[in-house]
């Protein structure tokens, strides 16, 4: 591969000078259309460098300044963090056919691949890059057209993750749920996986991210969803990082004719957390739904950037992003919705809700709309305020404590993006999860 | 035998402005009072200052409950401790379900004075008798509290609570308002409902109609911040012939 052409003048920072050199010494067995893609996306990752504020789209997360070094890629684990992998990322109440990573390796003894329903075809990235399987390594990073050195890096240097296809017509009820569990020592973790839901089929598949330890280490996870006609796929997104954790990920959606994409982000921990999402909406008739929600304390940041692409007409997208922030926690809230020439009725909406429970907390918003269509509906707000007064007094004068009167009035603010979750056991078990979170104020 | 409210030189400000000028008010046990007055007279205030809502202030003078002194106690431990105000404006609460809230509010009075708690089919099967009494739909009490109610059932929602927690002391402000004579009637009822002769109840109003559905035994004129005469029910009627003119005059 040889070195990675820098071609700035700018000194590298060490993190990024660590990357080239991880980059070029990476033993490499892989088969030469792959080789080419990481050469490539590496390529394009040096051109810019790690983004830093200067950079519209990374503006209130530094990522030039945040990543002072690379932890080393992750060697397989031990035994014990297996063993206590097994109860990671369980939902309460969801039977959901479960593939379990540990420090960033496929862990089979704790995954469920037996009895796939016909049409379902689940397998570990890993072997699909190892076998060389043309129609995976096509699809890679061809989703949408994403210009982005977070995700560029991810292609250079993506380990892990699955590959999933959803066979035409084909109704998964069960879902699929991918569980990532960080190793007990520092990392960088490299997680890509790829969904195919073919026409007219569905699915249900869960993100969960999950750190017990203290150690710093670093998630770069990207996930590229094909949605073909008539398709549709409800995902959920959890991460509950270690209280050192960086996690940047980037989703790619591709939505084609009538195609139904609803999504989920819940932040519940980590130090830094970024979800960049790019939903290209390239059919007719096509809804994207885009829902986020951060419930935020310490320090932590959480940074939900969105580009919605609107190339079709008669085309939804519904964004609803929803922050409770305590401490002197930071959430960032940009959305960019476009709407390219052609793609006439369009009905674009974008909202985000900030909840600030102290003073130190902050809340960036930024949206931003450019349209090239002269018939469309796009409307996009924000709000940031505190706890309603008034209403813990009324809860108060029934009886209810003050603390209990917050949680209730904090529970339901975030519950109304819960509520548009459809799975009903999902959205029991996240609004456990929430409850739990408040709790632990 | 201690009054169930004692307030004695009772002074209460809001930013600064005295609101409450030397308030005196004897409450026993049994006894239904009626608190009339003009606009102003700073009605609402006295609920509100009883309740303990943020901002009002009481510079001088006592309120008791029961002997105790409310001003020691929290919002939440006042109405624990018997003292229920049946608000003018009821709140909606959204995305709070309104079985969630009656549970939360029931049980934490309940735990507070060491009782047990009151199971959730208990408390289905109570709130289904009262909504029945208050002619409410079982339906409206499976949205959130109070949301997209009109006036009249956010009214008949507040009675449903006051019925269930069966406080000690009752305070109505202005519940006639924004009530036609229907709910009237029905809201009164679940009021006489509460009648009995360990509960006080304090109806606040500006006219005397709510007074023909839930009979008095005292009734007291209010006027700049204070009581100005106090007596029986004929009292109320008088006021609906002459007005509060010269109540206003001869405070000023």
């Amino acid at each position: 591969m040889g070195n990675a052409p820098i071609t700035p003048a700018r000194k590298l920072t060490d993190a990024e000078a660590r990357l080239a050199e991880i980059f070029a010494m990476q033993q490499s067995a892989d088969a030469p259309q792959l080789a080419k893609l990481r050469t490539a996306a590496f390529d394009a990752f040096a051109k810019t460098g790690l983004p830093n504020r200067r950079d519209e789209a990374w503006k209130y997360t530094d990522l030039r300044a945040l990543l002072r070094d690379v932890k080393p890629l992750a060697a397989p684990p031990e035994d014990s963090a297996k063993q206590s992998a097994r109860s990671a990322a369980v939902l309460e109440g969801v039977s959901a056919r479960r593939i379990v990573f540990v420090g960033g390796y496929f862990a089979p003894a704790l995954s469920d691949l037996a009895d796939m329903e016909e049409g379902l075809s689940v397998a570990p990235l890993s072997e699909a890059l190892a076998k060389g399987d043309a129609a995976t390594t096509a699809q890679l990073g061809q989703v949408g057209k994403v210009d982005d050195p977070a995700f560029a890096l991810n292609t250079a240097f993506m380990g892990e993750g699955v590959v999933i296809r959803v066979g035409v017509g084909v109704c998964v009820d069960r879902p699929i749920q991918l569980v990532f569990v960080a190793g007990a020592q520092p990392a960088t973790y490299f997680l890509r996986s790829l969904v195919i839901v073919e026409r007219g089929a569905r699915a249900t598949l869960i993100e969960s991210f999950e750190g017990e330890t203290a150690q710093e280490y670093h998630v770069n996870a990207a996930t590229e969803v094909v949605l073909e006609e008539g398709a549709s796929l409800e995902r959920l997104k959890i991460s509950r990082e270690g209280a050192a954790a960086m996690h940047v990920s980037t989703f790619v959606a591709s939505l084609a004719a009538d195609a139904q994409l609803s999504d989920f982000g819940f932040n519940l921990g980590g130090a830094v957390l970024r979800n960049q999402s790019f939903i290209n909406i390239n059919g007719q008739g096509a809804h994207a739904g885009l829902r986020g929600a951060n419930i935020l304390k310490g320090r932590e940041h959480a940074d939900a950037t969105l580009f919605l692409d609107h190339a079709a007409e008669r085309s939804e997208s519904k964004a609803l992003f929803k922050s409770v922030l305590d401490d002197s926690s930071q959430a960032v809230f940009q959305g960019k919705i476009l709407v390219r020439p052609g793609a006439q009725k369009t009905d674009a909406r974008m909202m985000a809700r900030t909840l600030l429970l102290s003073e130190g907390a902050q809340a960036n918003c930024k949206p931003e709309l450019e349209i090239f269509a002269d018939d469309v509906q796009c409307a996009h707000g924000s709000t940031v305020g505190a706890l309603d007064e008034n209403l813990i007094f009324y809860l108060m004068a029934r009886g209810i404590p003050q603390a209990e009167a917050q949680s209730l009035l904090t529970e339901a603010f975030v519950g109304e993006v819960i509520d548009i979750v459809a799975n009903r056991s999902l959205r029991e078990a996240l609004t456990g999860l929430v409850s739990e979170r408040l709790r632990t104020r | 035998m201690t009054a169930l409210l004692e307030i004695r030189d009772l002074k209460a400000e809001i930013a600064g402005k005295q609101i409450l000028n030397g308030y005196d008010l004897t409450v026993k046990a049994g006894e239904v009072h009626a608190i009339m007055g003009p606009n102003g007279s700073g009605k609402s205030t006295l609920s509100y200052v009883l309740s303990g809502r943020p901002g009002y202030k009481i510079t001088e003078g006592q309120a008791l409950l029961a002997g105790a002194d409310l001003s020691q106690m929290s919002v939440d431990e006042r109405a624990a401790a018997g003292l229920f105000l049946a608000f003018q404006y009821p709140l909606e609460v959204p995305g709070v379900a309104t079985m969630t809230f009656l549970r939360a509010a029931l049980n934490a009075q309940r735990k507070k004075r060491g009782e047990e708690e009151m199971s959730s089919p208990d408390l289905i099967k109570r709130v289904k008798e009262l909504a029945k009494i208050l002619d409410m739909d079982m339906e409206m009490l499976r949205r959130p509290v109070n949301v997209g109610f009109s006036g009249g059932e956010k009214k008949r929602a507040e009675t449903l609570q006051m019925m269930l927690l069966e406080p000690k002391l009752c305070i109505l402000d202005e519940t006639d308002s924004g009530l036609d004579i229907d709910a009237l009637k029905v809201v009164s009822n679940g009021v006489n409902q509460l009648r009995s002769k360990d509960r006080g109840i304090v109806v606040i109003t500006h006219y005397q109609r709510l007074l023909d559905y839930i009979t008095p035994d005292v009734v007291h004129v209010q006027s700049a911040g204070r009581i100005v005469r106090t007596g029986g029910k004929e009292l109320a009627l008088e006021l609906e012939e002459t007005g509060y003119a010269r109540y206003q005059s001869e405070a000023a």
